[in-house]
């Protein structure tokens, strides 16, 4: 072995000189996803670190992310291999996506898969990971719980019951909220308040269903932790014991089962008259027309698609895999508490699924805001709901009629523009 | 030397300038009065018909109108002491000016280590028993101590510009005036009221317009602090441009703080004009 020595030692240092030169060969993956520097360091340790060409896994602001991504397409050329968002962000940059229609895609569900399309006849992105949000209580929380209350099946009702006996009982709120600049707030009202209770998320903004929404929703605020507006991840509140009850995206609530398993429960967002609306997070990987090496940011995709690859993305951002995988016995506590909430939330007969926006492009940000700044009159500073919805629905209209997006799920189809009614 | 030397000097900086500066202004300039290709005021219209303009520019407004005066009078108080100083002048110079070095982030972010639910000023009036449990203080339901613990980074921040601005210009000042006033008679505050202060009006102009401007641009300290709960006219650019990707708004935005700081400038120019006679 000895007399090798001196050729590893020369092969290794080759390896260094060259390390310089195959940096370029590197594939830039260039992704809003996996953000938290945590998040960031697993993705390029855990994940593509067995991809042989070697990546290099970006993930900044979705601001700056869609900025460099039209710059370079508006250029005609540019460094990044693969894009990775959700599916509003790749909608934002549906121009410039090249075909994908040669990656084999057979292991992902056809429904799924389907998105991807952007409504042409290409395949525009590839499901790359999925999502959702759930509710979190600690434990100690459940002995609040109002009577007869089934945690599998909470109704909105029943979620204001118990912040309240919370509220009462603990001598301070314990329910909290993201509504943090960085908070998934709007994700709420879109995917689970409002169609909850109207049925759909655009069509029936400013019914009378969606002012009693936005009134349970005050009702329930009262017994918020009024520190929810600085909350933007509530896995910390939720560790930290300032908070026992909460709603979040599942990747952002992990922590706490992954630091203290033994003391929360994971459970259904609640229904409303019209059903247990929740929403479906999709993200995918795309290819921009300028990437560099189109055959090496293909076979990128290829490899976040191997089911090991989805079971190390997995634990790296408790998004779920896009194939069927076999979840092993050692998959982080967050998962394994998850998982079965996030079965019976689909699986409930009162499910009502909602997808992301779709086909807002660049006023996706806007389209948010629309939601947030309902919230903040109504909620924060406390103005009247019905000429606040008349207001923002018209914000809403015009939006939709900027963007001639139709109507996604949960509302009906529609030719042009989705109707705000 | 040949006469094209100063010229050439110059040429450097001026091209700097004009590719870093006036290029960019003149494109956010045309951005923000066109829309779809055409010449129009929509960006406008859009700005400032969203409920947050209007909250935007009060908190603006006000900040200034709150931080620039005690600002000013610190900054005054502070240059005095100095020049008045024997011994140690510079070491407390130098002390004033520490702020200075420090970002306007990590000067917001201080702060908020202070006024943080864990903060603290929390933990040291739990230590020392005053109240029981954390207060929450950047709370939405009272904005007038976020704006408070604001002002409080701000005056903290960038007083010391000001500061070195009037120190450099009581420098200026010939001694022989103060010292002929006090041959006639006239007290320390007359002779401050009376001689410095006019003779120090070129320096108070240069400071006053600088941190006026820079009120109107503040942006991370208020994001540090209040988040989204207390928009300003600089924060709700950075959110069109970057949240809502709105471009045209957001060169609107900018347009709005430009025209409203040539605005104070011009006030300041006027109201503490300096004679031709008077100039150096």
């Amino acid at each position: 072995m000895k007399s090798f020595k001196p050729i590893l030692g020369a092969v290794s240092g080759l390896a260094l000189m060259l390390g310089a030169v195959s940096a370029q060969a590197e594939v830039l993956f260039w992704s809003t996803q996996a953000q938290p520097v945590e998040e960031t360091q697993k993705m390029r340790d855990e994940v593509v670190a067995g991809f042989e060409a070697g990546v290099d896994y970006q993930a900044p602001e979705s601001g700056p992310w869609l900025t460099r991504a039209q710059a370079e397409l508006s250029a005609g050329s540019g460094a990044v291999g693969v894009l990775g968002g959700l599916h509003g962000d790749l909608t934002a940059v549906r121009g410039g996506l090249a075909d994908l229609s040669d990656i084999d895609i057979s292991a992902i569900p056809a429904e799924l898969a389907a998105l991807g399309k952007l409504d042409t006849e290409q395949q525009k992105y590839i499901p790359w990971m999925q999502a959702t949000f759930l509710m979190v209580a600690n434990k100690k929380a459940l002995a609040y719980l109002p009577e007869g209350a089934d945690l599998n099946a909470l109704t909105y009702d029943q979620l204001i019951d118990w912040a309240k006996a919370m509220a009462e009982g603990e001598g301070g709120p314990k329910f909290g909220f993201p509504a943090g600049p960085k908070g998934l707030k709007h994700r709420f009202f879109q995917g689970f308040l409002l169609p909850s209770y109207t049925g759909s998320t655009v069509n029936e903004f400013r019914s009378a269903e969606a002012e009693e929404a936005w009134g349970k929703f005050r009702e329930l605020w009262q017994y918020a932790n009024p520190a929810s507006t600085n909350y933007n991840f509530m896995q910390e509140q939720l560790v930290n014991d300032e908070v026992w009850l909460t709603f979040d995206h599942i990747a952002r609530i992990s922590e706490a089962f992954n630091t203290r398993p033994d003391d929360f429960v994971a459970f259904p967002v609640p229904a409303g008259p019209k059903g247990r609306g929740f929403m479906t997070v999709v993200a995918g990987m795309g290819v921009p027309e300028t990437a560099p090496d189109m055959a090496e940011a293909k076979a990128l995709i290829d490899y976040m698609l191997k089911p090991e690859t989805q079971l190390a993305t997995l634990r790296a951002t408790n998004f779920y895999p896009v194939v069927s995988v076999d979840m092993p016995d050692d998959v982080p506590a967050s998962v394994k508490a998850s998982g079965p909430a996030i079965a019976t939330m689909t699986a409930a007969e009162d499910a009502l699924p909602v997808l992301l926006p779709m086909g807002m492009g660049d006023l996706n940000g806007q389209f948010n805001q629309v939601y947030v700044d309902t919230f903040e009159q109504i909620i924060l500073a406390g103005r009247e709901i019905r000429p606040t919805l008349e207001q923002q629905a018209e914000a809403l209209r015009a939006l939709m009629d900027e963007a001639q997006a139709p109507c996604w799920l949960p509302d009906a189809p529609s030719e042009g523009a989705c109707p705000v009614n | 030397m040949p006469r094209y030397i100063p010229y050439l000097l110059l040429l450097p900086a001026t091209v700097f300038l004009i590719i870093f500066f006036l290029y960019p202004f003149t494109q956010v300039a045309i951005e923000s009065f066109t829309s779809n290709g055409s010449w129009s005021l929509a960006n406008f219209q859009k700005a400032s018909s969203h409920w947050k303009f209007g909250e935007a520019f009060k908190n603006t407004m006000l900040l200034a109108a709150l931080v620039v005066p005690i600002q000013l009078a610190m900054s005054l108080t502070m240059a005095t002491v100095v020049q008045k100083l024997q011994k140690g002048r510079s070491a407390i110079l130098y002390i004033f000016a520490i702020p200075l070095g420090i970002s306007d982030l990590a000067a917001g972010l201080i702060w908020l280590s202070i006024f943080e639910q864990s903060g603290f000023l929390n933990s040291i009036l739990v230590n020392m028993g005053l109240i029981e449990k954390p207060i929450l203080y950047l709370s939405y339901q009272s904005p007038w101590v976020i704006l408070f613990a604001i002002m409080l980074a701000e005056i903290w921040r960038a007083t010391a510009i000001m500061m070195v601005i009037l120190v450099a210009g009581l420098g200026l000042i010939p001694r022989e005036y103060g010292e002929a006033a006090e041959v006639f008679g006239a007290t320390r505050w007359q002779r401050f009221y009376k001689v410095t202060l006019p003779m120090l009006r070129p320096s108070l102009q240069t400071a006053l317009i600088l941190r006026v401007i820079l009120a109107f641009e503040v942006f991370a300290v208020v994001i540090a602090l209040g988040g989204t709960q207390m928009p300003v006219l600089m924060s709700e650019t950075f959110n069109w441009q970057f949240n809502l990707q709105d471009r045209g708004v957001a060169a609107a935005y900018a347009m709005v703080i430009l025209a409203v700081s040539v605005v104070f400038t011009l006030i300041i120019l006027r109201a503490l004009h300096v004679p031709k006679e008077a100039r150096s």
